[in-house]
């Protein structure tokens, strides 16, 4: 079963994965082992495909390491739901396919909460409720369906085009 | 002429067309600078997945390495192969090897960045290049690899936040003060997505103008644009498009009289977390860090040098000194700076990011405080996850050393 992983606002990518932790300093196949290793010591080793973070404001603010999100990506988690996100890591995430949903849940769900992401209709089941999550913007889908900008820019040959439709969202 | 913000004047001269913040736009990069930390990953995305034997222009990339320099495992020095023999494949020849300094300090000391360009950097704290006038950015390794491929990036225009300065530091305050008023002011994420443009500051010296592009990645920002006119930007070729525009539509306009600003401390674990360092009682250090990107410039060093000279740290505190570039090391020798430092007690490190992203070359242990001039304070960034990082100015930095304890430079100077 699935669940939620709460956490709080400005969660930096320190906390996320510690520059100590950094393929650099290691090897990118450990990297899996390394999420919150600090901030957080029993995410990777209990966190399933699917799961789900749900945080405050700001996630993801600090350094521009791609291996932060490349981390949470690699132990499969399923999305990142948060009221706002700091820009490379929004960047980064949607490079990688991790899909980030603008949405504060903090006050809706709580830590540990069995919960199920539908991606493709953009829903987060919690027990009995359906939480309806805001649709990404059309081009924003097409990179994650694709993989991540890297098979997308493949397929078509250029970089994605289109509006934002979120104002808060950062690029 | 539409009125336009220096950052929407860059983008529109980039497309060829005058941009609206919010708009998508796909732009030619003219220079990518990526250091030792993360072009061993953009190598393998380059080669592994991307299939590139040779990049889209090997003279718009500069490759600088200061993260781990010199190497400190052996994981970082088989890492940093790779990467000489990459350079050398690929024809790179703005190669910056151990030693050379910080990369944002290089980049700007050698000319690479420059007015009105647009360059991306492996790094958050990219928005230094926005001291010289460029659109100085922020990327991961996908977006590098995709820029070294293509020689194209796509951003969003942003808004912009003034910050529009009067009035001149007081004696013991200097650039890092209104970096961190800005960021207690505004926040983490106080201008998230946005760019700031600073105005007023053509009086301003360049190595303040980098510590305060700089800091702007620690409100969010994408681009930190101080407008690259007056003495310390002669030298630059500055394109005849760019101005300061003060009828651009802004998304908020701060003003700040530099005379009130007093010495500010950011206290852990967020760098937004800030107080008066007269304000912030006693706080005892073992570790005193003067260097980085942020604040390891000749200026800096004088500046410690000037409280320090002739006196000795406190005992038991160790001054931690490491310049941010090799030319830094040599200026501040010829000028004696190094020789007071020394005699006042100080360490001096290998010019390069030193501990700050707590790799190597005084990272602190459980319990330790640091005070530091880097730009982070998280939990965990220098080292033990309970060890505490304050951040400061050079001055208050120097203060502190010489009394052990946190300390508003003003109270060393009489009153001043």
């Amino acid at each position: 079963m699935t669940r939620i992983w709460m956490f709080g606002d400005d969660v930096d990518t320190d906390q996320i994965l510690p520059g100590r932790y950094a393929p650099y300093m290691t090897s990118e196949a450990e990297l899996s082992k390394y999420p919150f290793i600090e901030a957080r010591p029993e995410f990777a080793g209990q966190v399933v495909r699917g799961d789900v973070i749900v945080a405050g404001k700001n996630f993801g603010c600090g350094s521009s390491r791609e291996y932060a999100p490349r981390a949470l990506y690699m132990v499969g988690l399923g999305a990142v739901i948060a009221p706002s996100f700091s820009r490379i890591f929004y960047r980064n995430a949607l490079n990688l396919g991790l899909p980030l949903f603008e949405a504060d849940l903090t006050d809706q769900v709580s830590d540990g909460d069995e919960a199920v992401l539908i991606l493709d209709r953009f829903e987060l089941l919690v027990g009995d409720r359906c939480i309806a999550l805001p649709a990404p913007a059309p081009w924003v889908r097409e990179v994650w369906e694709n993989g991540g900008i890297l098979a997308y820019y493949a397929r078509y040959g250029r970089f994605p085009v289109g509006e934002r439709t979120c104002h808060t969202t950062s690029a | 002429m539409t009125h336009q913000t220096m950052a929407e004047q860059i983008l529109s001269h980039a497309v060829g067309h005058p941009v609206t913040p919010g708009e998508l736009v796909i732009v030619d990069v003219d220079c990518c600078m990526s250091h030792d930390s993360l072009t061993p990953e953009v190598i393998g995305v380059l080669r592994d997945i991307l299939h590139v034997e040779r990049i889209h222009d090997p003279s718009r990339v500069a490759v600088i390495m200061d993260h781990v320099a010199p190497a400190a495992t052996v994981a970082t020095a088989n890492a940093q192969v790779l990467v000489r023999e990459w350079v050398a494949e690929q024809g790179i020849t703005s190669f910056y090897d151990v030693g050379c300094g910080v990369c944002h300090q290089v980049m700007i000391e050698e000319d690479l960045v420059e007015p009105g360009q647009i360059a991306l950097g492996t790094d958050s704290h990219a928005t230094s290049y926005g001291s010289v006038g460029a659109f100085g950015t922020g990327v991961g390794t996908r977006d590098m690899a995709l820029a070294l491929a293509s020689g194209q990036i796509w951003l969003r225009v942003p808004t912009t936040i003034l910050v529009r300065v009067s009035g001149r530091f007081n004696p013991g305050v200097s650039p890092k003060d209104l970096s961190l008023y800005l960021c207690g002011l505004l926040g983490l994420d106080g201008a998230t997505y946005e760019a700031v443009e600073f105005h007023g500051l053509d009086w301003l010296p360049l190595d303040g103008r980098e510590t305060l592009a700089s800091m702007t990645t620690e409100l969010g920002a994408k681009v930190g644009l101080v407008p690259p006119f007056g003495p310390a930007a002669a030298h630059l070729n500055v394109p005849e498009w760019l101005h300061v525009d003060e009828e651009a539509i802004y998304s908020r306009i701060i003003d700040i009289d530099l005379a009130t600003l007093e010495p500010q401390v950011s206290i852990p674990p967020e760098v937004d977390h800030v107080r008066l360092a007269s304000e912030l009682g006693d706080v005892a250090v073992n570790q005193v860090f003067i260097g980085t990107c942020t604040n390891g410039r000749l200026t800096d060093l004088r500046a410690a040098a000037d409280i320090l000279r002739g006196q000795h740290v406190a005992a038991g505190v160790r001054l931690l000194v490491i310049p941010a570039s090799h030319r830094i090391l040599q200026d501040a020798i010829a000028e004696g700076v190094l020789q007071d430092l020394l005699a006042a007690g100080a360490t001096i490190g290998t010019p390069g990011c030193g501990p700050c992203i707590g790799r190597h070359m005084g990272v602190i242990g459980a319990g330790e405080v640091c005070l530091s001039t880097a730009n982070r304070n998280f939990r965990g960034r220098m080292g033990d996850p309970e060890g505490l990082i304050y951040l400061s100015s050079p001055e208050t930095a120097a203060a502190s050393a010489l009394t052990g304890r946190i300390t508003d430079p003003r109270t060393l100077r009489g009153g001043e």
